[in-house]
């Protein structure tokens, strides 16, 4: 209690005529239990109302709410004030189109991802209403929800140097996304089909194994050994095929 | 200006909105999904507990069927819901499960052999069938006869959300996000489609379309205590019901659950006390199997709300600079439980009160977390007053919930009714064509560009929109919460009646440019107040208790009065609304009677009435044998 915090923002909107980005500063009184969303919004409710930010549910399971907290990608609604310095610099996440402020376009990011990794699963068989389920063994329905974890936050992009230098790089999310359905037995694409996608420098060769995107996942998703098991597949799958085209 | 074209337009694209939109594309209709946030940002990804559908596979679940669940279901809604509804729900909820399971649900599975599960602090055994494995298992939650909750884990709304977004993408139905819209266009008779705001430039657009559904969630935020997100804001509501033709359906049945966390109203899955975990108060004693010896910690919502609010009323509250609350109990359940099965608790411990649920007790209270009242519909999920136009999902009173719903009969009601509803939809729009009125549509284009104008410039006034929206909020607190009484929401319906003034004054302080939050804020505070207004006046006219409903004043259900549903009109330039009432059901398969739980006086309806309505099915022959 008692602390005064020093924001300093990061504003730009690019539908505002004439602006160009800066950073901001505000001055707010700290209270108990206080995060980044409960800041954010006596922010905009009571100093500026032209602040833009996205929050949606404010409980750390949506993925809105990411943006560069003093130098590190974060969910700023599960982010305390209290385990922060008294000076908090905020950006917003690089890599993806800024919206204004700290908002960014994650949607579009994202919805070109399921294209690209075709993100369904991938079946010949009709669903008939009239039949029991298909059984799954409770240790795999597991496994792919684990994978299925990710919010979408954008956080991991962010963090990637590879990303960062190559706007066409896929990220830990879409290859984090393509194990899930590698993982997954009712889809039946095959090893070379998973390969078409991301079995070149775009892909599962373009990382660097750096650890970055592990390192700043807010659900602590496993992306290393996802990228090494996806790397490991690859590798197979391309000795397979130099040895098929000879 | 953009101008858009499709057969459907889905405004939201949360769970219910997604299935709505398959139907139709899977039937070769162009549909178009609209959403504040991109689609999984949507609040079904919050769900964390599970959907409830009748498969009976688990051990605990045997021998359930759609008829038991449809039992649970009515008596849940304390007989305020319409029973050909719950029929239709409860008897497609196994399929549509089975449905989500073959596009891609990674649901939990029935492992056989011998496990063990907690009941009201004590430990029990049970053993799951060879023959039954790897089928869709289940877990048990509020107010049911039997274990029929599917789950992923505890995360069952996100992963039915990433599923039913996979199918969209598969499906290629355009799913446009940040984009919110902000009034229907509509002659009177039919509806046309939408204005739309961009929320990544501030533009406005216009999105025609044959049929237009509305999916837009519910509107907890406008209670300042919610687990609702920040985009359950009413805005869907607001576009229905300010043509004054649309009723909202029940409004004064707003659901609190007993668990929202201390300070922040985050919610804790109802799973923690459906795997086992208990209610405790400043003595760290338990208290729900004094006032509920049968259901304890597992009864209904509403009851468990009541009854907990009762025992803080009598001294056994938890003290804290936030108000009182109570202690939610799940360290008997062990690590491994909890950091598999309620991970997201865990998280949430760990994020937002920095405590440790292994060894601590997580404080909880009640708080409004969902609404049963909603934009009322039929039983083909069309709205009353506008053709064309639908609802389905949280938005909707489709009304299977009546005055509370079941945890677990939401999640699986956006999918079912999505699925029904969609097929409804692709009905109308096999048989019909339709002209669009440029008239209309440029009025209400112009309509909608000189409202924008006016609040950005403070022609109507210059009060701050987040003081009035405060204003709101709090009278809701005070006189519409938990436990209401004539005085009470008297003094509410009078505040509001100052409020809604303001509403209409309100000027923005920034410039509105771009993407700005404000002028989303102000452009829907008047019919926030609107809807504020209608849960007062409805709760205030209803003198009887009945579900989420307790008025103090009026402790029993009343069937003689009050077998009927709330229709909350608002006629143009109104400054109240105008409250009409229809039959609850058009029958009866099961006749009204006690819930078994809850406790509280039922004054019977009409013996003829109910006699009439009733209607041979094997739930009324189980009702008979009892
Ligand atoms: C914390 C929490 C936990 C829950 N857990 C469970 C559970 O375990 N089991 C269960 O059965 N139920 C649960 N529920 C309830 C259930 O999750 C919801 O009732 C259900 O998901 C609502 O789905 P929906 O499709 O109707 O709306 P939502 O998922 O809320 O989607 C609404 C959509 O509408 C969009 N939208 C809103 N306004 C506009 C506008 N003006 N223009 C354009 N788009 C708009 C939003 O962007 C969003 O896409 C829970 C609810 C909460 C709050
Ligand atoms: S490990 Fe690969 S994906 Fe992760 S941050 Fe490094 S380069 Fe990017
Ligand atoms: S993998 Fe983790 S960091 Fe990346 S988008 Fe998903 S949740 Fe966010
Ligand atoms: S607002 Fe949803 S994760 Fe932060």
């Amino acid at each position: 209690m008692g602390r005064q915090i020093k924001f300093e923002i990061f504003r730009y909107n690019p539908e505002r005529k004439g602006d160009v980005p800066h950073m901001q500063e505000y001055i707010l009184d700290e209270h108990p239990n206080m995060t980044l969303f409960i800041a954010l919004n006596r922010l905009r409710e009571e100093q500026d109302p032209s602040l833009i930010f996205d929050f949606c549910c404010r409980a750390g399971i949506c993925g809105a709410c990411a943006m560069v907290i003093n130098g590190r990608p974060g969910l700023a609604c599960q982010t305390k004030t209290k385990d922060l310095p008294g000076h908090i610099i905020l950006h917003p996440l690089p890599v993806f189109k800024l919206v204004g402020d700290l908002s960014v376009d994650t949607g579009v990011w994202f919805r070109e991802m399921y294209a690209k990794t075709e993100s369904w699963v991938h079946t010949k068989k009709v669903f008939d209403p009239a039949k029991e389920e298909e059984r799954m063994d409770n240790s795999v329905a597991e496994q792919i929800y684990e994978l299925e974890r990710c919010i979408e936050c954008g956080c991991c992009i962010s963090a990637c140097g590879t990303a960062r230098l190559r706007d066409d790089f896929m990220g830990a999310a879409a290859l984090n996304r393509i194990a899930r359905f590698v993982v997954d037995p009712r889809d039946e694409r095959t090893d070379e089909q998973y390969f078409e996608v991301i079995g070149n420098d775009n892909g599962i060769f373009g990382c660097m194994g750096l650890l970055a995107c592990e390192d700043v996942c807010p659900k602590g998703l496993p992306l290393q050994n996802q990228l090494g098991f996806l790397r490991r597949k690859m590798g197979i799958t391309a000795m397979k095929q130099i040895f098929r085209k000879k | 200006m953009q101008t858009y074209y499709s057969d459907l337009l889905v405004i939201g694209a949360g769970l219910s909105g997604e299935r709505v939109a398959c139907e139709a594309a899977q039937n070769g209709f162009k549909a178009t999904c609209l959403s504040i946030v991109p689609a999984r940002r949507s609040h079904s990804s919050a769900a964390q507990g599970g959907m409830q559908a009748a498969l009976g596979n688990s051990a605990k679940g045997e021998g359930d069927t759609p008829d038991i669940h449809f039992i649970d279901t009515v008596k849940g809604s304390d007989w305020g819901c319409d029973q050909e509804v719950a029929r239709l729900f409860a008897d497609a909820a196994p399929i549509e499960m089975r449905r989500l399971a073959a596009w891609g649900v990674p649901w939990n599975r029935v492992v056989p052999g011998q496990s063990f599960y907690f009941k009201g602090g004590e430990k029990f055994e049970k053993y799951e069938k060879e023959e039954n494995e790897g089928l869709i298992t289940a877990r048990s939650f509020g107010g049911t006869a039997k274990w029929r909750t599917c789950y992923t884990s505890d995360g069952t709304g996100h992963a039915v959300m990433c599923t039913m977004d996979n199918r969209c993408a598969q499906l290629g139905i355009d799913v446009f996000d940040k984009k919110e819209a902000i009034s229907l266009i509509h002659d009177g008779d039919k509806c046309m489609g939408a204005v739309v705001r961009d929320l990544r430039n501030g533009e406005l657009e216009v999105h025609l379309a044959k049929a237009t559904a509305i999916c837009t969630g519910g509107f907890g935020r406008i209670y300042k205590a919610t687990t609702n997100a920040v985009i359950c804001d009413g805005g869907g509501h607001i576009l229905a019901h300010e043509t004054g033709l649309v009723p909202i359906g029940n409004p004064e049945s707003i659901q609190f659950h007993p668990t929202g966390i201390v300070p922040t109203d985050i919610l804790v899955t109802e799973g923690c006390r459906g795997d086992g975990g208990t209610l405790l108060d400043v003595n760290e004693e338990r208290f729900m199997h004094i006032y509920e010896p049968e259901k304890a910690e597992l009864a209904s919502r509403d009851v468990v709300s009541r009854r907990m609010t009762e025992h803080m009323r009598a001294g056994k509250g938890v003290k804290s600079p936030y108000g009182e609350h109570l202690w939610l109990d799940i360290r008997h359940l062990g690590d491994k439980h909890i950091s598999t099965k309620l991970r997201e608790v865990d998280e949430i411990c760990h994020h937002f009160l920095g405590i440790d649920p292994r060894t601590q007790l997580i404080p909880v209270r009640p708080t409004q977390h969902y609404t049963m009242a909603g934009i009322r519909t039929d039983k083909d999920g069309a709205v009353y007053g506008l053709k064309g136009l639908y609802s389905a999902g949280e938005a909707a009173c489709w009304d299977m919930h009546g005055f509370n719903r079941l945890g677990g009969n939401s999640l699986a009601e956006t999918v079912v009714a999505g699925g029904i509803i969609g097929a409804k939809i692709v009905e109308f729009l096999k048989g019909y064509e339709t002209t669009f009125d440029t008239r209309v549509i440029n009025a209400e284009i112009k309509r909608q560009q000189e409202r924008i104008h006016d609040v950005i410039h403070g022609r109507n006034g210059k009060l701050n929109v987040y003081d009035v929206r405060n204003e709101m909020q709090e009278a809701l607190m005070k006189g519409c919460f938990v436990f209401r009484n004539k005085d009470g929401l008297e003094e509410c319906v009078a505040t509001l009646q100052g409020t809604i003034e303001k509403a209409r004054k309100v000027g923005l302080v920034s410039d509105g440019v771009g993407c700005n939050h404000e002028l989303a804020a102000a452009l829907k505070i008047e019919g926030q107040v609107r809807l504020a207004m209608c849960i007062a006046q409805a709760a205030l006219v209803r003198t009887e208790s009945r579900g989420s409903h307790n008025r103090e004043d009026f402790p029993a259900r009343n069937d003689k009065e009050w077998l009927n549903r709330t229709l909350a009109y608002w006629p143009m330039g109104a400054d109240m609304p105008d409250l009409k009432y229809e039959d609850t059901t058009p029958l009866f398969e099961l006749p009204p009677g006690d819930r078994g739980y809850g406790g509280g006086k039922i004054i019977p309806a009409d013996e003829k009435y109910v006699k009439d309505r009733t209607v041979k099915s094997p739930v009324t022959e189980i009702g008979k044998k009892k």
